[in-house]
């Protein structure tokens, strides 16, 4: 099995209040070193190793698993997992 | 109307058109796929698929969202109000996308809107400029469009509602836009819940009842 | 009976295992006698869970039969999942409180969460549609970094699973007071609307008929959540946290779809939410109440884990999960309206007729109880009450006599206290409005709801002044039955019944028993005289942190009905010109009132007196007065007295303001919290025939256009603001406290 795992962040300029709430949250805490937070989603799964991980990884993040007009995704792969 | 698992706002929209407006409707359960021979679509709000990814996104791959891009096409009126404009930005048919709200919240109280545009088949109804009472209800609805869409929504006209006072970061104030070809229409207030006079407005029913005149007189016309 | 991978009954015994799972020695030779063995692990479990205060009300039962629970109004009493009442046309609401405080001070948004989720399905699976949530929340102060993050994460909670079920919350109370600090109360109210014909009831009959789960998977999550319920807080509890149980509002909301669509279909004989105990108590009560037996086959529960034991899956709380009964042979009619909404319904055991409730697993009988000795032989306990000193010293005290410097500050003061400061920051998080319903939204003295295609409609309260219990639990208990009355009487609709959040300390000690007896009786005399029967309820003890024991608060949600929607009030006055009248006069009561709170910082001395007879007939004739036609806005007096109720009456007006007229002692009459008091307005023209309905009503004042909130008391002016700016200091006193730095 491989395993996938899919990063999705908002793409830059779009505004991110969760990461603004966090950043303040952080600050307060004393880390005023903090800058820049942003928050995404990471999304794991095993696929079985026949399958073409590239095109269909690809093809999932275009089509449902992130919105290309707000989010960015990258993704790595873990070559003989067992699940 | 259709109703996806996790709508919420169906009943609601079918009493607005049956018992306020007084005409016939339907509501179609996600999994037909057919939504030919009807006059107008509407999309009620809630959370399609719990708002689970993003809001709308699951609800979008659905068959009979095929169906409603063939309709789109057709220029059968659209309707999407909250996740039902959620659901037509994921599907293509609006440009832009939805984000949380600025202040993180869920936010749930009536909104001052400007009518930005009275010549839509869904807003003939209103003056220009009028300033109408709907209600918002939503956590994700912080309208979000690049530079570049924003001056072609600007340029043809296709920003419908504004909110007077910005309540959830919207880009440009944007409450509601329509496409180009002007048959699709997506907002984040709920004209539905300002139908009768005993739920504290009446300023959502000129939308009803500017598709349904629009949709006569054309009828005529083609008749 | 072999146990392989199970702890021996013996050692069970031996080790006395049995008190970890919340069973007393006693208890325990009990089951043993009633089994005529030892009960092995899953059955000791079972026991321990259906024999806890919160499934078996072993401590509450004889306090809860002092409550009245009759009258023509009820159509079904407590016992089922929840109560309902009568409305006319062959409608019935049906409505329930419950709490679900120690889950939530532990992880306060899935507590908060699935408290929502819960009482929305006992309402569901009576049959009806969930047409309404209200919430009764209590925190300790909003100074400390752990408060504001549990106050916020509840109501987040509460937003989160509420909104994308689609049920409006509609209303309900927060209050604040150091008590609950520790141990915050986080009580859920859910209403629903039935046609008479769609009652279903929770149970197993007709030997041979099918069980049916349906729902989410059987997790891990919440095992022992009834015991957890039941016992104090400690900080050990922190570490419980796989106790809570996570909530998914969406796997809900397709559960009521499905169930009212399967409630008509007349296979199905019964149909039980898996609420606290779960599995356990769902199957056991609704064999038990047909006179029924049941086998389930436990390798047949959908589980999300592998490897679960009989135990773990019987004693799960997992939410989002139901238990049917169908017709033998028809089941494929009801697992097809499931499917429709990609639910799963699976056949999990039958009806048998030897009334044993007996689990295989593994094709070994891992439980067989006499199922009516999980219901009906728990234990009852009698427990010692006995009068606490500092209820003596208070009865000791002379009259309470605050002494206020500045009248004006210390009302601009008392706008901005939490409990009295507005929630539109909790509210606005809500939503109130879906369904379209909603005529009268949180804010107002009541929220009402209108019954779609007929002229009339419902209004919900919930109310509980825990410091006035405190003081005086019986006079306390009267009153919180009393002002939930007030609110429905001011929105214009006639009470007709309650539910009960009883939330109490630990009963084993004398003096808390004592309160709860005392309030019992408070409430039982207020629902007599008010004729509100108890129909449904929920009993939360053990509330404690670090032994101190919260107030008393038995919080009462009420329904009432509206004849006709013309009849619906507000309490915001209306038009400049109107006439204001006050309907009750003040007394020096200031014990357990919040002037109280911000001269002193603790309440003592004597609760405010109410008289039942005097509140029923001004209820009465106010409800008269609406019903002609007279009245045109009403709010009750309540917390910061007189004072804050015509504040309150002049916002989210942005021009009204008013001139009133007062005579007495200033504190008195503006900040007393004497009760059965309402403010009310009328048209000029009205004044004679309203005097002549409302035998206490006198003219005080009347509303003007010039904004301004100006009272003299014996010509004196002592309040002259801008409505304005109170209104700021009242909207922005809680958010302010949000930002400001622990």
């Amino acid at each position: 099995m491989k395993k996938v795992s899919i990063h999705i962040t908002l793409k830059e300029g779009v505004l991110d209040p969760e990461g603004k709430a966090i950043e303040g949250s952080l600050a307060t805490l004393g880390y005023e070193g903090v800058k820049e937070v942003r928050v995404g989603k990471l999304i794991e799964m095993y696929m079985d190793d026949a399958v073409d991980v590239k095109a269909e990884v690809e093809a999932m993040c275009q089509k449902l698993l992130a919105n290309p007009v707000i989010e960015n995704y990258t993704y790595d792969v873990e070559e003989g997992v067992v699940s | 109307m259709i109703v996806f698992p996790g709508s919420n706002c169906d009943r609601d929209m079918y009493h607005a058109a049956k018992d306020a407006l007084g005409e016939e409707a339907e509501l179609v359960w996600y999994q037909d796929s057919h939504l030919s021979g009807y006059d107008a679509i509407l999309i009620p709000g809630g959370f399609s698929y719990g708002d689970y990814l993003r809001c709308g996104a699951i609800a979008s791959t659905s068959k009979i969202v095929d169906s409603l891009k063939r309709e789109a096409e057709r220029g059968t009126p659209i309707l999407g109000v909250c996740n039902g404009f959620q659901i037509l930005l994921e599907a293509g048919l609006l440009p832009g996308a939805l984000l949380r709200n600025e202040k993180l919240k869920f936010i749930c109280h009536h909104e001052t809107l400007v009518v930005k545009n009275n010549q839509t088949q869904f807003t003939s109804d209103y003056q220009m400029d009028e300033e109408i009472s709907i209600p918002v209800a939503h956590g994700e609805g912080n309208y979000y469009c690049d530079d570049e869409t924003l001056a072609q929504l600007k340029t043809n006209q296709q920003i419908v509602f504004t909110y007077k006072d910005n309540p959830n970061g919207s880009v440009a104030d944007i409450a509601g836009i329509i496409n180009e070809a002007g048959n699709v229409l997506g907002m984040m207030p709920h004209p539905e819940r300002a139908t009768e006079t005993i739920l504290g407005s009446m300023d959502g029913l000129k939308m009803f009842t500017s598709l349904v005149k629009n949709w006569r007189d054309s009828y005529v016309t083609n008749a | 009976m072999l146990q392989t991978h199970e702890i021996s009954p013996e050692v069970i015994e031996k080790e006395k295992l049995y008190q970890e799972m919340g069973l007393t020695d006693e208890e325990y030779q009990s089951v043993k006698k009633i089994l005529g063995r030892q009960p092995n692990y899953t059955e000791t479990g079972i026991f321990s869970v259906m024999w806890s205060e919160h499934c078996s009300y072993k401590t509450s039962k004889p306090l809860l039969r002092k409550f009245p629970t009759e009258g023509p109004q009820v159509i079904q009493g407590p016992g089922e999942g929840a109560g309902i009442i009568d409305i006319g046309d062959d409608q019935g609401i049906v409505f329930k409180i419950e709490s679900h405080n120690h889950p939530s001070a532990v992880e306060p948004y899935q507590g908060a969460a699935t408290g929502v989720g819960g009482i929305i399905r006992d309402i569901f699976s009576m049959g009806a549609r969930p047409i309404a949530s209200l919430n009764s929340l209590r925190f300790g102060p909003l100074t400390s970094g752990r408060v504001k993050y549990l106050f916020e994460e509840v109501v987040h909670g509460i937003s989160g699973y509420g909104n994308c079920v689609g049920v409006p919350t509609v209303g309900g109370e927060v209050q604040f007071d150091a008590c609950y600090e520790g141990n915050p109360l986080v009580n859920a109210m859910a209403v629903g609307l039935i046609d008479r014909k769609d009652i279903q009831q929770g149970v197993a009959k007709g030997l041979g008929n099918t069980v049916l789960y349906v729902g989410s998977k059987t997790g891990r999550d919440g095992i022992h959540g009834a015991t957890f319920a039941s016992e104090d807080l400690t900080e050990d509890s922190e570490n419980r946290r796989s106790n809570v149980q996570v909530g998914d509002p969406f796997m809900e909301k397709l559960l009521i779809e499905a169930c009212l669509e399967a409630i008509h279909c007349d296979a199905l004989v019964g149909m039980q939410d898996m609420g606290a105990a779960g599995l356990t108590s769902s199957a056991s009560e609704m064999a038990s109440k047909a006179g029924m037996g049941m086998e389930m086959n436990m390798n047949l529960i959908p589980q999300r884990e592998a490897n679960m034991t009989a135990y773990e899956m019987m004693l799960s709380e997992s939410q989002e999960r139901m238990l049917l009964v169908v017709e033998k042979g028809r089941e494929q009619e009801i697992v097809d309206i499931f499917k429709k909404y990609s639910l799963e319904a699976v056949a999990v055991g039958k009806v048998t007729d030897d009334k044993q409730f007996r689990l295989i697993h593994h094709g070994e009988v891992v439980c067989d109880i006499p199922v009516d000795s999980l219901a009906e032989d728990a234990p009852v306990y009698y427990k010692p009450s006995k009068v606490p000193a500092y209820y003596e010293a208070f009865q000791q005290m002379k009259t309470y006599q605050p002494d206020v410097e500045d009248v004006a500050e210390t009302f601009k003061q008392l706008l901005q206290q939490p409990t009295i400061a507005s929630k539109e920051y909790v509210y606005d998080q809500y939503d109130s409005m879906v369904q379209a319903n909603t005529v009268v939204s949180p804010g107002s003295d009541a929220a009402v709801i209108r019954i779609r295609d007929y002229d009339k409609a419902i209004a919900i309260t919930t109310d509980c002044n825990s410091r006035y219990i405190y003081l005086d639990p019986e006079t306390g208990g009267k009153i919180a039955v009393a002002e939930a009355a007030r609110n429905i009487y001011a929105s214009g609709a006639k009470p007709l019944a309650i539910t009960d959040g009883l939330n109490f300390g630990n009963p084993d000690k004398p003096e808390n028993f004592w309160q709860m007896e005392k309030s019992v009786e408070g409430m039982s005399a207020a629902c007599l005289a008010l004729d509100t029967p108890v129909i449904s309820g929920n009993v939360s003890l053990y509330n404690e942190s670090q032994g101190q024991a919260i107030f008393p608060t038995p919080i009462v949600g009420m329904v009432g009905l509206h004849a006709k929607t013309k009849d619906i009030t507000t309490s915001h006055f209306k038009a400049a010109g109107d006439v204001i009248l006050m309907i009750g006069e003040a007394k020096p009561e200031f014990a357990g009132s919040e002037l109280q709170n911000i001269l002193e910082h603790e309440y003592f001395g004597h609760a405010p007196s109410i008289d039942l007879d005097l509140e029923r007939k001004r209820g009465d004739a106010l409800l008269k007065a609406i019903q002609v036609g007279l009245v045109k806005s009403a709010h009750d007096v309540s917390e910061g007295g007189f004072s804050v109720a015509i504040a309150e009456s002049l916002f989210n007006q942005p021009t009204l303001g008013a001139t009133v007229d007062l005579s007495g002692d200033v504190n008195t009459v503006l900040f007393s919290e004497t009760q059965s008091r309402y403010v009310i307005s009328v048209d000029p023209a009205d004044v004679a025939e309203v005097e002549a309905l409302i035998e206490d009503a006198t003219v005080i004042g009347h509303v003007t256009e010039n904004g301004v909130l100006r009272v003299t008391v014996n010509k004196e002016a002592v309040i002259t603001e801008p409505v304005q700016a109170l209104e700021t200091l009242w909207k922005g006193a809680i958010p302010c406290l949000l930002k400001s730095k622990a």
